[in-house]
Formats: C-alpha cells, sequence, structure tokens
C-alpha cells in the first residue's frame, strides 16, 4: 500500500523501529531554540554532565521576551532580560549558533528558519514552541515539543516518538484560487472552526487540494502555523515547484549538483495515490470569505458578514458553556453584527502573519488612508530580514504615513511577554494565530484576522474587509 | 536518574481531589530559568495556611504524598514534578492521575504509584491517626506498605522498568547511542547546516 508524505518522511527518519510499547527513535535534522523553553534543558544538560550532540543542527533566536523598541538599549523588564541572557549564556557554554538582538538574522524562529533556507522539504524539524508546525509548509515534519524534550534532542539529536494519525484536508475551488480580500488566514480559520480546537488531535494533517498548490510559501506557512490551534501535531504541504523556487539561492539551501540532488529527492515527497489518510476533510473554498473570531478559541470563528452567535441556539452543551463565557469575556452581545465591532489596537506580526506579504497586503490597503482615530496599529515584521525588506520598499513610511507605529523584530503583541500588551478590556484585531484569555495581555479582548482585515480595520475603527473602505 | 527499588519516608495525607498542576505550582514560577529549586513554589497557595498539611510537623518532612482522585490535571508544566521532587517528594499515591502529569513523572523519576481509591481511604486513616508514620513503597512488588497495612499499587510494566533501571528518557535513547552514529553516516551530505561561517 502506498504511504502519505508524512509517513515518507517519517520512514526516512528512523534511527530505531520501537518494539512492542516503545516507541520510534526519530532522527532530527534541525532543532529551533530560543529563550523562553530552553534554559531548563541546558541546566538539566549541566546537571547530568551532557553535551550537546550537534550544534551543526541547532540553532537559537532571541524572540518572545525582545522589545521592539529602543532594541539597543538593556532589557528594562528583568525576567526578559534574565531569560535573554541565560539564552547567550548557554549558547556559549555549549556552542550552539545564536542569532541575538539587533544581528542581521533575529527574528522570530518560525519566520529565521525559511528565510535562511534552513527549513528544507522532507526535514524533521523541532523546536521548543507549539508553532513550529510553521516549517511544514515545505513538506518538512515539524513539531513542538516540551521543554524535557529539547533537552534529549540537544543531548541525543532524537527523539523517541509514537506514529502520528494522518489527516488530509481537502481545499478546493473551481479554478483554484480564493475569492478576491480571501487570504491563507481565511481558510485555516475556517478550518479550524469546521473541525473544531481538537479536531486534529493526534494527526499530522496534509493540507492538499488546487487552492494550496496555488497558495505561495508564504501563504502557505501561515496555514501551517496554525495547526496547532485544531490540536494537530504538525501540518504538511507536498514540496512543489512553489518551494523549490522560494528555496533556490537561499544562504542554506543546496547549491550545484547537490541542488539537482535535493530537488530530486523532493520530488518524491508526496502522498502515493494509493495511500490512506485515517481522516479526511473537505473544505469548499469557493465558499470562504474573510473570517474573523469572536471568541476565545481559534476555532469560534464566523465569516465577517455574520453576527455574533447566540449562545441559546448551540445544541453542544459544553460549547454552549465556552461560547457565553467566551461572549461575557469578549464584552460582546449576541446577534450584534461582527463588523459593528470597534477595537482599540491593531495588531499586523507574528510568526503567522509576519512575512514580507502580510506586510504588503496591509500596506497596500492603507496607503493613503489613516488609522482611525482612537486606534492604535502597531506592525512588528517577524524578523530583522523582513524589516529591511520593508523598509527597502518604502512600507515603513507607509505605515508610518497613515499613523501606524513600526517596530522592530520579535513575537511582540502576539504573546505580549514584552512590553506590547492589550491593557484590560482592550480590544485587538490581530493577525496572530491566539486569542485565549489574557493571550495579548491581562484581560485583553482579541479577534484574529488576516493582515487585510487587520488594515481595513485599523481605518475603519471598526472590524472590516478592504471592500468596506470603497 | 537514580534507580528507585523501594523507598521509606514520612507519608502525608493530602485529602484533595483534583490537585491541578496550578494548584501544584502556579504559573508565576515558569518565568525561572533553573531547573532546581522549585521547592518554595510547591502548592505556594496552600501554604500560606498555616493549618495546611505541610505546614505542620512531622508532615513537612514528608516524601510519600498520598493525595486524593485526578491528580496533576490541568497544564502540561513539568515545574509541577520538579517542584514534587525539589520538595523532597518521591512518590505520589492517588487513584487516578492525568496521563501527562504521569509521564512526567516517569521522565524525572517521581514513582506515581495507583492505588484503589478505598486503600488511599486507609492509607489516610493511618497517616493521620499516627502522623509521621513511615510508608514504604517497594517499586519491585508493587505495594505500599506502612505499619500493618500493606496495599498494592499499579504502574506500567515499561514505566516500572524504567524506574527500577533509574533510566531518563536520555539514558535510554544513549542505549541505542551506536545506532545513532550508523544512522548519522547515512544522512546525506547535501543537508543544511546552522554552522555560522
Ligand atoms: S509569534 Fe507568537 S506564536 Fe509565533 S513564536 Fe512568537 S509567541 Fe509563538
Amino acid at each position: 500500500m502506498g504511504r502519505t508524505l508524512a509517513e515518507k518522511v517519517w520512514d526516512q527518519h528512523l534511527v530505531r523501529e520501537g518494539e512492542g510499547q516503545e516507541p520510534d527513535l526519530l532522527y532530527i535534522d534541525l532543532h529551533l531554540v530560543h529563550e523562553v523553553t530552553s534554559p531548563q534543558a541546558f541546566d538539566g544538560l549541566r546537571l547530568a554532565g551532557r553535551r550537546v550532540r550537534r550544534t551543526d543542527l541547532t540553532v537559537a533566536t532571541e524572540d518572545h521576551n525582545v522589545p521592539t523598541t529602543d532594541v539597543e538599549l538593556p532589557i528594562a523588564d528583568p525576567v526578559s532580560r534574565t531569560q535573554v541572557e541565560t539564552l547567550r549564556k548557554n549558547c556559549a557554554e555549549f556552542g550552539v549558533p545564536l542569532y541575538p538582538m539587533n544581528h542581521a538574522e533575529q527574528g522570530i524562529v518560525h519566520v529565521v528558519g525559511p528565510q535562511l533556507g534552513l527549513t528544507q522539504p522532507g526535514l524533521t524539524v523541532v523546536c521548543g514552541d507549539s508553532h513550529t508546525s510553521t516549517h511544514g509548509a515545505f513538506g518538512a515534519m515539524a513539531f513542538g515539543i516540551g521543554t524535557s524534550e529539547v533537552e534529549h534532542v540537544l543531548a541525543t539529536q532524537t527523539l523517541p516518538l509514537k506514529r502520528f494519525k494522518t489527516m488530509a484536508i481537502n481545499v478546493n475551488s473551481k479554478d483554484g484560487t480564493l475569492r478576491p480580500g480571501v487570504t491563507s488566514k481565511d481558510v485555516v480559520l475556517a478550518i479550524i472552526a469546521q473541525i473544531g480546537t481538537g479536531g486534529g488531535q493526534g494527526y499530522v494533517l496534509e493540507y492538499r487540494g488546487n487552492v494550496i498548490e496555488n497558495l505561495s510559501m508564504e501563504a502557505r506557512m501561515t496555514i501551517c502555523n496554525m495547526s496547532i490551534e485544531a490540536g494537530a501535531r504538525a501540518g504538511m504541504i507536498a514540496p512543489d515547484d512553489t518551494t523549490f523556487e522560494y528555496l533556490k539561492g537561499r544562504d542554506r539551501a543546496p547549491k550545484g549538483v547537490e541542488w539537482d540532488e535535493a530537488v530530486a529527492a523532493w520530488r518524491e515527497l508526496r502522498t502515493d495515490d494509493d495511500a490512506v489518510f485515517d481522516a479526511e476533510v473537505d473544505i469548499d473554498a469557493d465558499a470562504l470569505t474573510p473570517f474573523v473570531t469572536w471568541g476565545t478559541n481559534p476555532g469560534q470563528g464566523l465569516p465577517l458578514g455574520d453576527r455574533v452567535p447566540d449562545p441559546a441556539k448551540i445544541v453542544d452543551e459544553n460549547e454552549r458553556v465556552s461560547a457565553e463565557k467566551a461572549l461575557t469575556y469578549m464584552g460582546l452581545e449576541a446577534g450584534m453584527p461582527l463588523r459593528d465591532i470597534h477595537v482599540d489596537t491593531v495588531f499586523v506580526g507574528s510568526c503567522t502573519n509576519g512575512r514580507m506579504e502580510d506586510l504588503r497586503a496591509a500596506a497596500e490597503v492603507i496607503k493613503g488612508r489613516k488609522v482611525a482615530d482612537g486606534v492604535r496599529m502597531l506592525v512588528v515584521p517577524g524578523s530583522m530580514r523582513v524589516r529591511f525588506q520593508a523598509e527597502a520598499e518604502g512600507l515603513d513610511e507607509v505605515f508610518r504615513e497613515a499613523g501606524a507605529e513600526w517596530r522592530s523584530a520579535g513575537c511582540s503583541m502576539c504573546l505580549g511577554m514584552n512590553p506590547d500588551q492589550l491593557a484590560p478590556g482592550e480590544r485587538s484585531a490581530s493577525t496572530s494565530n491566539r486569542n485565549f484569555e489574557g493571550r495579548q495581555g491581562k484581560g485583553g479582548r482579541t479577534h484574529l484576522v488576516s493582515p487585510l482585515v487587520a488594515a481595513a480595520t485599523a481605518v475603519r475603527g471598526t472590524l472590516s474587509s478592504p471592500e468596506d473602505l470603497n | 536518574m537514580e534507580p528507585f527499588k523501594t523507598h521509606t519516608g514520612i507519608g502525608v495525607p493530602l485529602r484533595r481531589s483534583n490537585v491541578d498542576t496550578d494548584q501544584i505550582i502556579p504559573a508565576v514560577y515558569l518565568k525561572r530559568v533553573t531547573r532546581t529549586g522549585f521547592q518554595d513554589g510547591l502548592f505556594s497557595a496552600w501554604r500560606g495556611d498555616e493549618s495546611f498539611i505541610l505546614n505542620q510537623e512531622p508532615f513537612s518532612r514528608g516524601s510519600v504524598l498520598v493525595a486524593g482522585p485526578d491528580f496533576g490535571t490541568g497544564s502540561s508544566r513539568e515545574h509541577a514534578v520538579w517542584a514534587l521532587m525539589d520538595y523532597g517528594f518521591r512518590v505520589v499515591i492517588s487513584s487516578r492521575f492525568a496521563d501527562i502529569f504521569r509521564g512526567n513523572s516517569a521522565k524525572q523519576g517521581l514513582v506515581a504509584a495507583q492505588v484503589a481509591q478505598p486503600d488511599v481511604e486507609l492509607l489516610w486513616k493511618l497517616l493521620e491517626n499516627e502522623p509521621g508514620v513511615e510508608v514504604t513503597v517497594d517499586l519491585e512488588e508493587k505495594t505500599v506498605q506502612a505499619r500493618d497495612l500493606t496495599v498494592p499499587f499499579e504502574i506500567d510494566d515499561y514505566t516500572r522498568w524504567r524506574l527500577l533501571e533509574g533510566l531518563d528518557d536520555i539514558g535510554l535513547t544513549m542505549r541505542h547511542v551506536d545506532e545513532i552514529t550508523a544512522f548519522e553516516a547515512t544522512r546525506p551530505g547535501r543537508l543544511p547546516t546552522t554552522a555560522q561561517v
């Protein structure tokens, strides 16, 4: 019987097949490290007198805690500063390459890997961060791990794992395109709303279909990034010419003869026609319109044209209770049009939507317009490279002229570990990936949106799509 | 990780069910960067209360925690296990553990011994009637014994073997280091490296 893409990558990395209850032992090709989940892992190595097995397959960057203003100054928050300084000490002691703040390659770990060409088809990629699924857009098997697993990979370059199940997410439209104003963010929000935040549990999702095939690499990364919000271990997309085109010439991509060898090997990384998935889901992309979340988990989303749902009409008891709680927390009334929801803050950035295409899309909407009175808009590039490229294209000016704040690279308001936070009760339209209670600051209220919706919302002050601006 | 065969220490009756990881150690302690020293965070919300069991002699020197059902639910933080071990606990007894907590315990060498609820009640009574009584946990025999009370406990065979051998996850994997080295020799040279040039 044929194998799926995920199974092929798995099989290629089997150091040892588990017997009985024992898990498989999988080789890890690339280990990304950041300051939040690594300190105890390094400390554990130190306690046990172990070293990092493959410093040449490990790379660290500072992202979660870094401020996005005054980046030349020492970090003011003592906890953040300690984490960043600890990472620097650990990397120096164990010989792990590091891209620190102010380095030209610094940025959010999931933006840095792909842009360096480190993320390649068929690799196993891990990081102590759940959005590692981003790298699956290249046909890599990429997943988040906990701190003790970080230590395990540092020490052995392997992980003991039980096989994941596989799920196909087929996204198709008549002509393979999305309707105007609809982005890959809307696609993934719609997928999560359909299968639920637990729908992917235990699975590797493989996104397939003509819509996926026509997406750019950056758009694919947005989709794979949010696989974890459906509960999945990982999300993958089969590599194709779009993937190869993106990788060609990047710093860490193979060159010359090795490039040709690599492409030949990568072309084999497709789910066989006779392979069987453990589950399949179909998405009709012709029906998709811009999506926004109204609640406090990423599955609580609806088309922008809809109204805030009425919990009383939800049949499932758990969902009803969760919707009631969400509306109270979010300060919303059932039945209110989503378009009438006022926001205080608009955040464009994060590993979900902090890349060039995202910034270009937002800039195009906001160009020549103004951020509405009383609204603050933060634009935070996902990496220093993105920042410099955007500045070279003059996007920083576009944002500034519109009244938005242009910042330096990092996770920023995606999780509010640095000073970029919502105040209690404040409401945001955010291109990030989690609308959990307090995620962007204690008491903060988050609506997840695409970069297009974010920019249009900044102009009108209420949740909007670019269409609404005409 | 130290091999675990038997352990004898003061039993602490914790008459609470659904002790979640937020209660074991609240989120504020997660900001630390070390692997040790989490004992002060253990049950920190309850330790403010003088009547809390760990604030009483001789329980404050306990090393076998006897808790109610559904111990360790909630977030997956490994700090919960670190805090228990840093405090001095080697064994937690409950009639039901959250899966992730159980997994995290096995990794760190904390024995999560599953004991039937009626037997937990017997242990509670004994420990309350005679504070400071020592409890012996025998992993080979899978028994918990205090005074003349002996009750069985359950633990899966794989975890029991690892604990008896004193193998943490890394130690287990390192038994296969030759296979890892052999695998590395087969990796194509074109695969990316992070080495800074
Ligand atoms: S941008 Fe947000 S989701 Fe992405 S790595 Fe940073 S904190 Fe995590």
